[in-house]
């Protein structure tokens, strides 16, 4: 008896994060800078939010409307209203999922067939390729491409870029949806106006839906501007904005998350939405209202949790690429996101043979030498790349530095080992 | 080129690109037609304060206490508001393979034989993307929870609808074991394209909770044909006095071939919490893995966990009264009780529910005057509901929103009401629903 899988089930091979992800689970006394979560406690106002949520009505506890709890999808209508000059109705332009990663599936589902392109850049969160192929679509990659740098300068997600002419020659008459995802995630990069309206300008052109995961919008760095692409003139119309709960208020335990976008296309999700999990768990809903009832009241002053955090983050950022820096490791400063990657091409030079599969890139060798004998847990940065391009991206570990002081200091008592181990 | 001539090119030319746009906003095939859902229809309906809603399956009662207060508790814990395990968090799946060890006669691996969903919806939309394929043909028992048709649909795969019958005794009162499938008729709609059977017991919205023998003729023929099961059970412990809820998985030969659903919603009258579970043989369980890693990822976190510990509460309790899974059932038979005495005093002819929230009641008796209606050519029943809800502030949900296009006539003098309300045990000599009110 054989009962094969579906061939979306076949085509979707394991997912390369939960490999590593599992692998830090199994050796002890690691200091797991791995997959993206905060170890630090949610503010106070999230967590009262959702304290209230619990033990409230009591009719929290049931089913509340499926594409939303009211108080949450007003909310969200308003606050992203303003935030992208638009006119937004919580009932038509704004759907609540089950987090960002819910959002991008919904979204996928609901307006990608068999055989339509899908432009992906890459490095890519590595959900956006399977996703693609489960609805039937064909990826079409276009890499950011580091310029050189000055001797001695650190690189910069600033300086990883798309080429105009290339990004052009992607778009095709079966160009259906353009992913776009800023800032960005393994890099940090944080896509510029001109970058942004390069690529508005190519979507408008070739009539293409762009598909927008912003949820790191808030964590931007050293001053500089996230850009929402659905705010750019024409871009409305044609965009689904993505934003996370977990990544907003340091809560992704929660699962929330939501798109906005024109009816047209948010009638779509919605049809998807109705007929695969209908409707998100009501009390997380209720308490992400609440946390962004409160920042609402505080928005743009020093007390406003969007303010505080990417303060708190970036010494967080600066602590770590100070460290990484001490041990021979090149980290590409990231301008926003929850993370850096790192160059280890010196290391590939001293020690190419590291243990592994034939055709292992060289940097999943190396996360799995440094697992077990480092004790520091990273993601190798060439899963999030295609796997024609893999080989040329093989020389970059991806380290989260959302992370507690006790965390950095233990990362960095690791690190001195290292180096240490490396004096001779 | 003279002045009107461009004109004529240019909005011809515009109106061409306007088309090719409207094309390209267009949705995904897999979707088409599926855009309709009796829920948002009727759910608008009843929104108005004023109307008793007795259509959706939604209790109005408090979750225990207990259950609660875990999710209090949790609340303060702060490592819980990450992510968790994505196929569910660790002391959940525990909990959930230790209560149901005790049902299946071999140990249930955490890990690999169970899988954490956003609700038994979730699990439903999992299973089916998981293990159905295009041009795979679904047999689906009629009437049914209106989602299995959209789903199987949505995957490229053709329902195959088989009805109950009713084969009423006479003298004795209607109830939902009089409604069974025709042996033949089922084994008819078997053949080498079938994947899958769709079993719901205890059945939504009849209320049906299927005997031995039958789930037998069931199990049988997926034998036969070598076809999956995928059974809806979110009502197991919603069974009243004689009879026994049997799950299907636990027969000869159908473990490895089949994926049991469960609902924490429907299990501790928490349906805001949407988890749900799939047990099932570790081969059928990876591949709902794989759908969920590239669907939502992982449930809520905090959820999970005060679910996981309500578990434990009542896993340590099973034989006692005061078990949610014990006390719950005996509650709502009481409910059941006064519904059906409720909807036989104003003439409608309710057909007496073994188990699970929902009771339909025939409606045609009453021989309503919907003249305001008659040129709509919907169901008799969706007509009748409206005209409840518009005149008597009672909504109820059409029974033929759970039938197929061919299978609708058949069942739509039947409207579903649910009774896991509260109001229920008011006196009904009281305002709210009074017999006044239908003379």
């Amino acid at each position: 008896m054989d009962h094969p899988p579906s061939d979306f089930a076949s085509q979707l091979c394991f997912s390369h994060s939960v490999e590593f992800v599992k692998l830090a689970s199994e050796e002890a006394d690691i200091v797991n800078l791995g997959q993206g979560f905060p170890d630090f406690s949610p503010p106070e106002f999230a967590v009262e939010a959702f304290q209230h949520a619990v033990s409230g009505d009591f009719m929290l506890n049931q089913y509340t409307k499926a594409f939303g709890y009211p108080p949450l999808t007003k909310i969200l209508a308003s606050f992203f209203g303003k935030l992208l000059g638009q006119e937004i109705d919580p009932l038509k332009n704004v759907l609540v999922t089950v987090g960002a990663y819910g959002a991008l599936f919904t979204a996928f589902q609901a307006l990608v067939d068999e055989g339509d392109e899908v432009i992906i850049i890459e490095p890519f969160f590595d959900c956006y390729e399977p996703m693609t192929l489960m609805a039937g679509g064909r990826p079409v990659f276009v890499p950011l491409k580091p310029s050189p740098t000055q001797k001695g300068e650190p690189d910069s997600s600033s300086n990883w870029q798309l080429d105009p002419t290339e990004l052009a020659s992607k778009f095709t008459s079966r160009t259906k949806a353009f992913i776009l995802n800023t800032p960005n995630n393994p890099l940090g990069k944080v896509f510029s106006r001109e970058e942004l309206e390069l690529v508005a300008s190519l979507c408008q052109q070739h009539d293409v839906v762009c598909i927008t995961d912003e949820v790191y919008q808030w964590l931007v760095f050293d001053g500089f501007q996230h850009i929402s692409i659905a705010s750019l003139p024409g871009m409305w119309e044609r965009t689904l904005t993505i934003g996370s709960a977990g990544k907003t208020f340091s809560v992704t335990g929660w699962k929330v998350g939501w798109v906005l976008g024109p009816d047209r296309l948010m009638k779509h999700l919605r049809t998807v939405h109705q007929n695969s999990i209908y409707h998100c768990p009501t009390q997380g809903q209720a308490a992400v209202a609440q946390s962004f009832e409160r920042e609402q009241l505080h928005f743009g002053q020093p007390s406003s949790y969007f303010v505080q955090l990417p303060q708190y983050i970036q010494r967080c950022r600066d602590h770590m690429i100070q460290s990484l820096q001490s041990v021979g490791l090149r980290p590409v400063i990231p301008q926003g996101s929850y993370f850096l990657i790192t160059d280890i091409s010196d290391f590939k030079n001293k020690m190419p043979d590291l243990p592994g599969a034939a055709d292992e890139p060289y940097d999943k060798r190396f996360v799995k030498w440094m697992i077990k004998n480092k004790g520091l847990v990273a993601i190798p940065v060439s899963i999030f790349f295609s796997v024609p391009h893999q080989k040329f991206f093989d020389h970059y570990i991806r380290f989260c530095f959302v992370k507690d002081e006790s965390t950095l200091r233990a990362m960095d008592q690791k690190l001195q080992k290292w180096k240490a181990e490396l004096t001779p | 080129m003279p002045r009107s001539t461009a004109k004529l090119v240019f909005f011809y030319l515009s109106f061409w690109a306007f088309l090719k746009m409207s094309l390209k906003f267009k949705n995904a095939k897999r979707i088409e037609g599926l855009d309709s859902n009796v829920w948002i229809e009727f759910t608008k309906l009843a929104a108005d304060p004023s109307v008793v809603n007795l259509g959706q399956g939604l209790p109005d009662i408090s979750p225990p206490v207990y259950v609660k207060e875990e999710l209090s508790k949790i609340a303060a814990i702060d490592n819980l508001n990450q992510y968790t395990r994505g196929f569910g968090h660790p002391s959940l799946v525990k909990a959930l393979s230790c209560l149901y060890e005790k049902f299946y006669q071999n140990q249930i691996n955490p890990n690999e034989e169970i899988l954490v969903t956003v609700g038994a919806y979730g699990s439903l939309f999992n299973a089916i993307q998981g293990l159905i394929d295009e041009g795979d043909e679904v047999i689906v028992i009629v009437p049914f929870y209106d989602c299995y048709e959209p789903m199987v649909r949505m995957a490229g795969a053709t329902p195959v609808f088989v009805p109950l019958r009713c084969k009423p005794v006479d003298g004795k009162k209607c109830s939902s074991s009089d409604w069974t499938l025709d042996p033949q008729e089922l084994a008819s709609k078997f053949n080498s394209k079938t994947k899958a059977i769709i079993l719901n017991t205890p059945h939504n919205p009849l209320g049906k909770v299927y005997t031995k023998e039958e789930l037998q003729v069931i199990a049988d023929l997926c034998i036969k044909y070598d076809t999956l099961c995928i059974s809806d059970e979110v009502y197991e412990w919603l069974v009243y006095t004689g009879n026994k809820h049997f799950k299907i998985a636990t027969f000869p030969g159908m473990w490895e071939r089949t994926i049991t659903i469960g609902s924490a919603g429907k299990t501790f009258s928490v349906t805001g919490w949407k988890l749900g579970w799939s047990i099932g043989p570790k081969h059928l369980i990876k591949h709902l893995q794989t759908v969920q890693q590239n669907t939502v990822y992982t449930c809520a976190t905090p959820l999970q966990e005060a679910l996981a510990q309500a578990l434990w509460i009542d896993i340590k309790r099973m034989d006692d009264p005061e078990c949610y899974f014990n006390s719950l059932p005996k509650e709502l038979e009481v409910k059941r009780d006064r519904m059906v005495h409720l909807l036989e005093s104003v003439g409608l002819k309710p057909i007496v529910p073994d188990g699970g929230y929902f009771i339909i009641a025939d409606v045609s008796l009453l021989d309503v005057d919907l003249f305001d209606m008659k040129d709509s050519n919907e169901p008799y029943d969706y007509k009748f509901v409206k005209w409840m809800i518009k005149n008597k502030k009672l909504s109820a949900i059409p029974v033929s929103a759970f039938c197929n296009a061919e299978t609708k006539l058949q069942f739509e003098k039947f409207v579903r009401f649910c009774f896991i309300k509260e109001l229920v045990d008011k006196d009904f000599k009281a305002d709210i629903i009074n017999v006044k009110i239908w003379s």
